[in-house]
């Protein structure tokens, strides 16, 4: 099986002339190549694989040696039982509406912000720009004292608010991203408009947003995927059980329930799938991403 | 008509200028009061003795001089996100390096394996910490069980005072996978006749790879170097989540301890001093590395 597999491709290599070594070492050299990519599959696929098991196997089979694969009975128990510990419905939706607002900010607010870095010319705006890029190295934890000490005084802690007023407001990184797109979108295609009058705004919406799906579409998957998997915002500024998120809501489990590994397996599973999904249906809006940050080489 | 032109022409500009602010306008908004604002806060927050219950008192050094001559804990914590920072960045680039050259190579189902290497990098944080607790758990964890199989008896892992850094740098190697799509990204923007010409002139594959290969890849190599430096720095939820500092504070990192100074012992204007501390060493380990890309990192454009 895996010999035929590596035989595959070897012809169309061969078409090339010129010093390829003995077939010989060629077909080692692939099948060398196929058992590392196993193996290396295997070690990174294991912990999920471990998560699934455990989470539909009854405790007797969870504390055994050597460990079982497969559990037998299917136990599905723990999936329900992990809302009696934690109300995961709540923490669901809690992380949506945050999440939500994330990608409002980046959709739009962004979207407006490196339009203007890309196509609108005024004095100061590529130092705006520069100071812009810079933001994005300074660390979190230098903005976030005073940031507490800010939301205090505005009543905000344990409100959505400072987890979602900020993103709204847009993030540097993602504007970036959309600039970099922005600027491969021909010119000519808004001139038209331009002469016959349209405003900015009126462009930005019927012109540049449709034409900027893809791009949009891989800005909207990153902050969502920022504001799902976010953990030190919240900690910091959620105290109330009832706003939490998924992230603190499966932390606090944790804590209270250290040895339940059946419902934290099924809890973890929970959190981890709606972003398996998201991957898997837009998989080449992530490698899209890198290329949007402009780092290719 | 041709003296009306110019008017128009320039409320024109105008107009394209105040347009443009006005589009920038939320973010410069948001730039003002949730950035520019707090920096500056916080830096003349760590000139001050400020405890919430207590109004603030401006004690000029005194935080910098209690950190650095008098603070077991902040040296401590400093010397483990070293240990981490050092042990993790150059294992993180090397996996990731490792896994794109294979991917890079023409095999059966490649696709498929980029995708099992990617995925552990986009798991929730928290998710992933829990799922790795358990993993490590001495008794029955999946590593110790496995071990135990094959006659070895594993370490206590995350409860170890040898093995609890070890274990949490463990853990973020699963999520090499990020760094690796852009390694692959960088290799397959090598350009083939690089390989060809090099293969013309008799190179050998390591020869290719040593010559070819590495210096064209090394500015994608730098890229990850410096951003991995910079998180692993900040390293706060793993070890938050799955040992809480400990055990004995092995892994009480610097941003956990200082979260601790902040939000438990609520001495904010001690926090703000060290975080100040760590965006300064932050950004000085990132000059230095500018400095040192000259030696070794390969751009195009300073050759022609």
């Amino acid at each position: 099986m895996l010999r035929d597999q590596a035989v595959g491709p070897q012809p169309t290599r061969e078409i090339h002339p010129g010093a390829r070594g003995q077939p010989l070492r060629r077909l080692l050299e692939l099948i060398g190549t196929q058992l590392l990519l196993v193996l290396g599959a295997i070690v990174f696929a294991l912990p999920f694989v471990w998560m699934v098991s455990t989470s539909l196997k009854a405790d007797r089979q969870i504390f055994a040696f050597p460990p079982i694969w497969v559990p037998d009975p299917f136990i599905w128990g723990n999936f329900p039982a992990v809302f009696i510990y934690a109300p995961m419905h709540l923490y669901f939706f809690n992380t949506l509406l945050i999440a939500l607002a994330h990608v409002f900010g980046a959709v739009f607010t962004c979207s407006l912000a490196a339009y203007g870095f890309a196509r609108l010319r005024a004095p100061g705006r590529d130092l705006i720009f520069m100071v812009m890029v810079s933001q994005m190295m300074i660390p979190y934890i230098v903005m976030l004292v005073p940031l507490y000490l800010l939301f205090a005084e505005l009543e905000w802690i344990d409100t959505f608010y400072p987890l979602t007023i900020p993103a709204m407001l847009g993030t540097p990184f993602y504007i970036f991203m959309l600039r970099q797109f922005f600027l491969t979108i021909p010119m000519e295609l808004e001139e038209a408009a331009i002469i016959d009058g349209a405003s900015r705004l009126r462009i930005w919406w019927t012109i540049i947003l449709p034409l900027a799906k893809p791009a949009l579409a891989t800005v909207a998957i990153f902050s969502f995927m920022f504001a799902w998997n976010d953990f030190t915002g919240p900690l910091i500024f959620l105290n109330s059980r009832e706003k939490f998120t998924l992230s603190l809501g499966l932390q606090a489990f944790m804590f209270e329930r250290r040895t339940m590994w059946g419902p934290l397996m099924a809890a973890s599973t929970m959190m981890i799938m709606p972003i398996l999904i998201v991957f898997f249906l837009a998989q080449k809006h992530f490698i899209q991403g890198i290329a949007l940050t402009g780092i290719k080489a | 008509m041709t003296t009306a032109q110019p008017k128009p022409r320039l409320t024109n500009a105008a107009r394209e200028a105040l347009t443009c602010y006005l589009f920038l306008l939320p973010w410069g908004i948001g730039f003002l009061a949730f950035v520019i604002g707090p920096v500056v806060a916080s830096f003349v927050l760590g000139f001050m003795d400020y405890e919430i219950v207590t109004p603030a008192r401006w004690v000029g050094l005194a935080n910098y001089i209690e950190l650095f001559t008098d603070d077991q804990r902040f040296g401590m914590s400093m010397g483990n996100t070293l240990y981490y920072v050092l042990v993790f960045v150059p294992f993180h680039v090397i996996i990731a390096t490792l896994l794109a050259l294979l991917l890079n190579q023409k095999a059966r189902g490649i696709a498929v394996y980029r995708t099992l290497f990617y995925v552990p990098s986009i798991v929730p944080i928290v998710a992933g910490a829990i799922l790795w607790v358990w993993i490590l758990q001495p008794e029955w964890g999946l590593i110790n069980s496995t071990l135990r199989m094959v006659g070895i008896e594993g370490p206590l892992w995350l409860a170890s005072l040898t093995w609890s850094k070890p274990a949490l740098i463990l853990m973020a190697l699963w999520g090499s996978g990020a760094a690796m799509i852009i390694v692959l990204a960088g290799l397959q923007g090598v350009p083939q006749h690089l390989y060809e010409a090099a293969e013309i002139d008799g190179a050998n594959r390591w020869q290719r790879f040593q010559h070819v290969t590495i210096p064209m890849l090394s500015p994608t190599l730098f890229f990850i170097l410096v951003l991995s430096v910079i998180a692993s720095f900040q390293v706060f939820t793993t070890a938050y989540v799955m040992t809480g500092g400990g055990p004995a504070e092995s892994t009480l990192f610097y941003m956990l301890y200082l979260y601790r100074r902040a939000f438990v012992l609520l001495d904010m204007g001690y926090a703000a001093s060290m975080a100040w501390i760590l965006f300064v060493a932050v950004l000085a380990l990132t000059l230095i590395q500018f400095k040192l890309a000259s030696r070794w990192v390969y751009y195009e454009v300073e050759q022609s």
